[in-house]
C-alpha cells in the first residue's frame, strides 16, 4: 500500500452515532492529515468526547467509516486500535492512582515487548518532563493535576504513537500549566506525532493546531485551518450554542 | 480444656483458609465490580477432586495441591468464559445473577455425582502435635499457613513484577483507561478467574483436610465467609481481604471458645453487619475510592411489561378458584398450595427487589419470622391460627424492617450482601436461642389452619384459604403500584439521588416497602408452619430465599402478576415433568441462568 503524504493519517467519513435512541452524530467528517495538530471544538454536549471513544473503538458508530492509515477501524477492540499506533489522554487524566508514576508511565507501553527501548524511552521521558523525575515512586493519585497532565501525556508517548488523541489536555489546570501542555503538545508534534484534540478552550486551541473543527450538537458547523478561525466571530458563536451561527 | 493460644492458632489457620478464597473474590471484584457467588461451589469441587485425588488416585500430597488447583482452574476458567463474558453487555444485575446460578449447578453436580453424604478426607500427614508455647500446633497447621503465605507471595510477586499483574492492577482502577494502554481486559478477567479459582480450590481442599470431612454443604458457607472477610477487608482490596480473613478467623474462634460453637457463623456474620453499616468501604478503604456502587439505574433490566387484559386475569383467577370443585387430586391441590404460599413470598420479593430495587437473598428469614411468631402464638398463647397467622405477618414486617433498617443506606451488591447475612443471623439466632425457640430441636405439635373456630384440614380448604390470602396481597399490591408511592418506589429504584434530590426520604421509603413485603412474608411463612405442623431453623433457608428470587426473575422484577406465574411455573413445572428432587435445584440453577442471558426482563418483564 502506498502511503503519500497528501492521505490523511486519520478519517472519519459520515459517522452517525446513536446513544439508545438519542442521535450523537449526524454525518461526521473528520479528517486528521499526517504530522498535523487537528483539534474539534465545541460546547457542552456537542459530542466532542463521543467522537474521541468512537476514535478508540470504545463506543461503535451506527454508520460510517473511521479509517486509520487507510485501513478501517470499525471491528477493532480498543486493545487492537491502539496496537495499531493512536494513543490516548483521556479526559480527567485517568491516570492509575495506586499505581506509581513510573509504573503508570510504563503503562504506556504495554503493547511493546522491546525492554531495552522501553527504558531508554523512560529515561527520554524524563527528559521531556524533568519534574517526573522525582516523582517516580510516588503513588499516581498524590500529584498535581499538572504534573498528572504529564504523567498522561508520558504514558500516552511511551507507547511510540504514530498519533495521540487528547480530551480537553487543559482542563483544570493552572495558567501556568496550560502554557506549559501546549509547548509540549507542539513539542511532541514536531517529533512527527499527530495529534487530534478536543478542547473546549478555542483561544488556546487554536494557537497551536493546524485545523479545527466545530462541532455544535453532533454537526460539524464550521471547519478550516486554525489561522483563519481564529479571527472568526462564528467560532464564538458556535460554541456557545443557541445561535444561528452556520 | 484448650488454651487461648489455641485459639488464636485455629483461628488464624481458619483465616488462612478464609484467606485464599477472600482474595480470589476481592480480585474478581478488583476487575469486573462483581461479588462471585459461585467461589464456594468452587472450593466445593476442590474438596471433591482433592478427594478423588487422594482416596482413588492415591496421589501424594504436592500432586494433590496441583491438580486440585489446575482442575479448579479449568473450572474458573469456563465460568468466565461461558458464564460471565456473554454478559459483559447487559444489567449490572446480571452477572451476580450468572454467578448465583452456577453455584446452584455446580454444587448440584457434585452432589449428583458424590451423593449428598458426608466423606472423610484423609489430611496425607502424620498425626502429631508440637508444644508452642501453651498450645499445640500440627503438620496439617503448617501446611494451612505454609499454603497462605506461600500464595500471598506468588500473588504479591505476579500483581508487583509481571506483565499480566500490571494489567490486573490497572483494570481493577481504570478499566477504559486500561484498554486505553492496549490492556486487553477479557485476557485481565480470564486471569483472574483462573487464579481466584485456583486458590478457592486448594482452600476447599485443606478445609476438607482440616475437618477431615467434605460434604456439598461446605460451598453455601464459604461463599459466605469469603464474603464476609472480603467486605470486611474492603470489597475488590487484595491485602485487606487477607487481613479480613484472619480477623474473621480470630473473631470465630474466641467466639466459639467464650459461647460455644454453635455461635460461630453468628459473630461471622455480626461482624459483616457490623463493618457494613459502620465503614460499607470496609476497613481498610482509603477516603479516596470510587462510591462502592454506581446508581441503581442500571441494575435492573429495563422493559416494557406485557399487558395482560383484566377479563384474562379474571378469567385466570375463577378458573383456580372453582379448581378443587373439579376431581382434582390431592396432588394437583399440594401443588397450587405450595405455588400460593411460594407466590407470597415472591409478592414481597418482587416488591422489595423489583419495585424499589433492593435485590434482598435473604428473604427467607421472613418467613421464618412469620412462621415462629405465629406458631408460638397458637402453642405458647393459645392464640387463634387465624390471628396468630395476622400476627405472624406483622412481627415480620416490623422486625423484617428493623433488622434491614442499618442497610437502608447501601446499594447494589451491599444489599445483597447484607440480606443474605441477615438471613442467616435470624436463623443463627432462631438456633440459638433456646428458651424461645426451643433451638435445634424445632417446634413441633403445631395447631393445624384454622379459621373462626373451625379447623382446616381437608386439602380443597386450605387450597382456598391460600389462594384467597395471595389474591388479596396481590390486588393491595397493584393498588399499591399503581398509587403515588408505588411510583415513589420507582423512582428510588431508578435513581435514588434524583430521588432524594426531588425530597423523598429513602429510608421512610424503603421501611414502608420492607413493611408491606414483610408482612406478606410473614404471612406466607406463618401458614406454612401450620401446614407443616413442624419447623425448625432450617426450615426457612438461603436456598429459599434464592428460589424466590428466581421465581421473581423469571416473572419479571416488579411484576405482580408475574411473581405468581413464576410461582405456578417454579413449583409446577417440575411437577407435571415429574423430575425427581434432587434435579430440582439443578434445573433451578439453569432456569435462573438461561433467564438473566436471555430474557433478564422475565416472562412478563419489569415494571
Amino acid at each position: 500500500m502506498t502511503t503519500s503524504a497528501a492521505e490523511p493519517l486519520l478519517a472519519l467519513s459520515n459517522v452517525n452515532t446513536f446513544y439508545g435512541q438519542a442521535q450523537v452524530h449526524f454525518d461526521l467528517s473528520i479528517t486528521v492529515g499526517r504530522g498535523h495538530i487537528v483539534c474539534l471544538l465545541g460546547g457542552n454536549a456537542s459530542g466532542k468526547s463521543t467522537t474521541m471513544k468512537i476514535i478508540l473503538g470504545l463506543v461503535k458508530p451506527r454508520s460510517g467509516d473511521v479509517t486509520f492509515d487507510g485501513a478501517s477501524l470499525l471491528g477493532l477492540t480498543t486493545p487492537q486500535i491502539v496496537r495499531r499506533g493512536i494513543a490516548s489522554v483521556p479526559e480527567a487524566r485517568r491516570l492509575f492512582a495506586d499505581m506509581s508514576v513510573r509504573e503508570n508511565i510504563l503503562m504506556g507501553a504495554f503493547v511493546r515487548n522491546d525492554r531495552e527501548a522501553i527504558a531508554q524511552d523512560l529515561e527520554k521521558m524524563l527528559g521531556l518532563f524533568p519534574k517526573l523525575g522525582q516523582r517516580l515512586s510516588q503513588r499516581a493519585g498524590s500529584l498535581s493535576g499538572g504534573e498528572q497532565q504529564m504523567v498522561a501525556m508520558a504514558r500516552a508517548l511511551m507507547s511510540r504513537p504514530r498519533m495521540i488523541v487528547m480530551d480537553e489536555p487543559t482542563m483544570g489546570l493552572s495558567p501556568l500549566y496550560v502554557d506549559r501542555v501546549l509547548e509540549l503538545i507542539r513539542t511532541i508534534n514536531q517529533e512527527g506525532v499527530s495529534v487530534f484534540m478536543v478542547e473546549q478552550n478555542a483561544s488556546l486551541a487554536l494557537e497551536i493546531a493546524h485545523e479545527a473543527y466545530v462541532l455544535q450538537t453532533g454537526k460539524i458547523v464550521l471547519s478550516g485551518p486554525a489561522r483563519a478561525l481564529k479571527d472568526d466571530p462564528r467560532i464564538r458563536d458556535a460554541y456557545l450554542g443557541g445561535s444561528e451561527a452556520a | 480444656m484448650s488454651s487461648w493460644l489455641d485459639y488464636t492458632i485455629n483461628g488464624l489457620i481458619v483465616g488462612n483458609v478464609y484467606a485464599l478464597v477472600a482474595v480470589g473474590l476481592a480480585l474478581i471484584f478488583g476487575v469486573s465490580r462483581l461479588i462471585n457467588f459461585a467461589q464456594g461451589s468452587i472450593y466445593l469441587v476442590g474438596a471433591y477432586i482433592g478427594w478423588v485425588a487422594v482416596v482413588q488416585l492415591h496421589t501424594p500430597l504436592p500432586l494433590t495441591i496441583i491438580v486440585v488447583a489446575v482442575a479448579a482452574a479449568l473450572v474458573g476458567l469456563v465460568i468466565e468464559r461461558f458464564g460471565l463474558r456473554p454478559l459483559q453487555n447487559s444489567v449490572r444485575i446480571a452477572p451476580l445473577l450468572a454467578t448465583i446460578g452456577i453455584s446452584f449447578v455446580l454444587d448440584q453436580l457434585v452432589m449428583l455425582t458424590f451423593s449428598p453424604n458426608p466423606r472423610a478426607l484423609p489430611s496425607q500427614l502424620p498425626d502429631v502435635r508440637f508444644q508452642v508455647g501453651g498450645g499445640t500446633i500440627g503438620p496439617l497447621d503448617l501446611l494451612i499457613a505454609g499454603v497462605g503465605i506461600t500464595s500471598a507471595l506468588l500473588l504479591f510477586v505476579f500483581l508487583r513484577y509481571s506483565k499480566l499483574g500490571w494489567a490486573v492492577r490497572a483494570t481493577a482502577q481504570d478499566r477504559d483507561a486500561a484498554m486505553q494502554m492496549g490492556v486487553d481486559v477479557n485476557r485481565v478477567n480470564q486471569a483472574v478467574f483462573g487464579i481466584a479459582a485456583a486458590l478457592g480450590g486448594v482452600s476447599g481442599l485443606l478445609v476438607g483436610m482440616y475437618y477431615n470431612q467434605i460434604d456439598t454443604a461446605m460451598s453455601l458457607q464459604a461463599t459466605l465467609k469469603g464474603v464476609v472477610a472480603e467486605v470486611v477487608g474492603g470489597a475488590g482490596n487484595v491485602p485487606g481481604a487477607v487481613i479480613g480473613s484472619l480477623l474473621l478467623g480470630l473473631v470465630e474462634s474466641y467466639g466459639v471458645a467464650v459461647f460455644g460453637t454453635s455461635y460461630r457463623n453468628l459473630f461471622a456474620f455480626l461482624l459483616l453487619v457490623v463493618v457494613l453499616v459502620l465503614r460499607p468501604n470496609g476497613l481498610f478503604a482509603s477516603a479516596r475510592q470510587a462510591p462502592p456502587e454506581p446508581l441503581t439505574g442500571t441494575f435492573i433490566a429495563p422493559s416494557r411489561p406485557v399487558r395482560i387484559p383484566r377479563w384474562a386475569l379474571l378469567v385466570a383467577a375463577a378458573a383456580f378458584a372453582i379448581l378443587p370443585l373439579f376431581p382434582v387430586s390431592f396432588y394437583v391441590l399440594q401443588t397450587l398450595i405450595n405455588a400460593w404460599l411460594l407466590g407470597m413470598l415472591a409478592l414481597s420479593l418482587t416488591l422489595v427487589a423489583g419495585t424499589i430495587g433492593q435485590v434482598s437473598l435473604g428473604h427467607a428469614a421472613l418467613l421464618a419470622i412469620g412462621a415462629y411468631t405465629s406458631a408460638l402464638l397458637s402453642l405458647n398463647f393459645s392464640v387463634p391460627v387465624g390471628l396468630a397467622i395476622i400476627g405472624g405477618g406483622l412481627m415480620s414486617a416490623a422486625l423484617g424492617t428493623a433488622l434491614i433498617s442499618p442497610s437502608f443506606r447501601l446499594r447494589g451488591h451491599y444489599v445483597s450482601i447484607a440480606t443474605l447475612a441477615i438471613g442467616e443471623i435470624v436463623s443463627l439466632v432462631i438456633l440459638n436461642w433456646e428458651s424461645v425457640t426451643r433451638g435445634p430441636i424445632g417446634i413441633s405439635g403445631i395447631p393445624p389452619l384454622a379459621l373462626f373456630g373451625y379447623d382446616l384440614i381437608s386439602a380443597t380448604s386450605i387450597y382456598w384459604f391460600s389462594f384467597i390470602v395471595m389474591v388479596v396481597l396481590a390486588l393491595l399490591q397493584g393498588r399499591l403500584l399503581g398509587s403515588h408511592l408505588g411510583r415513589s418506589f420507582r423512582a428510588i429504584r431508578d435513581d435514588d439521588i434524583a430521588a432524594r434530590a426531588y425530597g423523598l426520604s429513602l429510608n421512610r421509603y424503603k421501611s414502608l416497602a420492607f413493611i408491606f413485603g414483610g408482612f406478606a412474608a410473614g404471612v406466607s411463612g406463618g401458614i406454612a408452619a401450620h401446614l407443616y405442623s413442624y419447623i425448625n431453623h432450617e426450615t426457612f433457608n438461603t436456598q429459599q430465599s434464592i428460589l424466590a428470587l428466581t421465581v421473581v426473575i423469571l416473572g419479571g422484577l416488579g411484576n405482580v402478576v408475574g411473581a405468581i406465574v413464576g410461582s405456578v411455573a417454579l413449583v409446577g413445572l417440575p411437577e407435571v415433568f415429574r423430575i425427581a428432587a434432587e434435579y430440582r435445584i439443578l434445573i433451578y440453577g439453569i432456569v435462573l441462568l438461561l433467564l438473566v442471558r436471555f430474557r433478564p426482563q422475565g416472562l412478563l418483564g419489569t415494571m
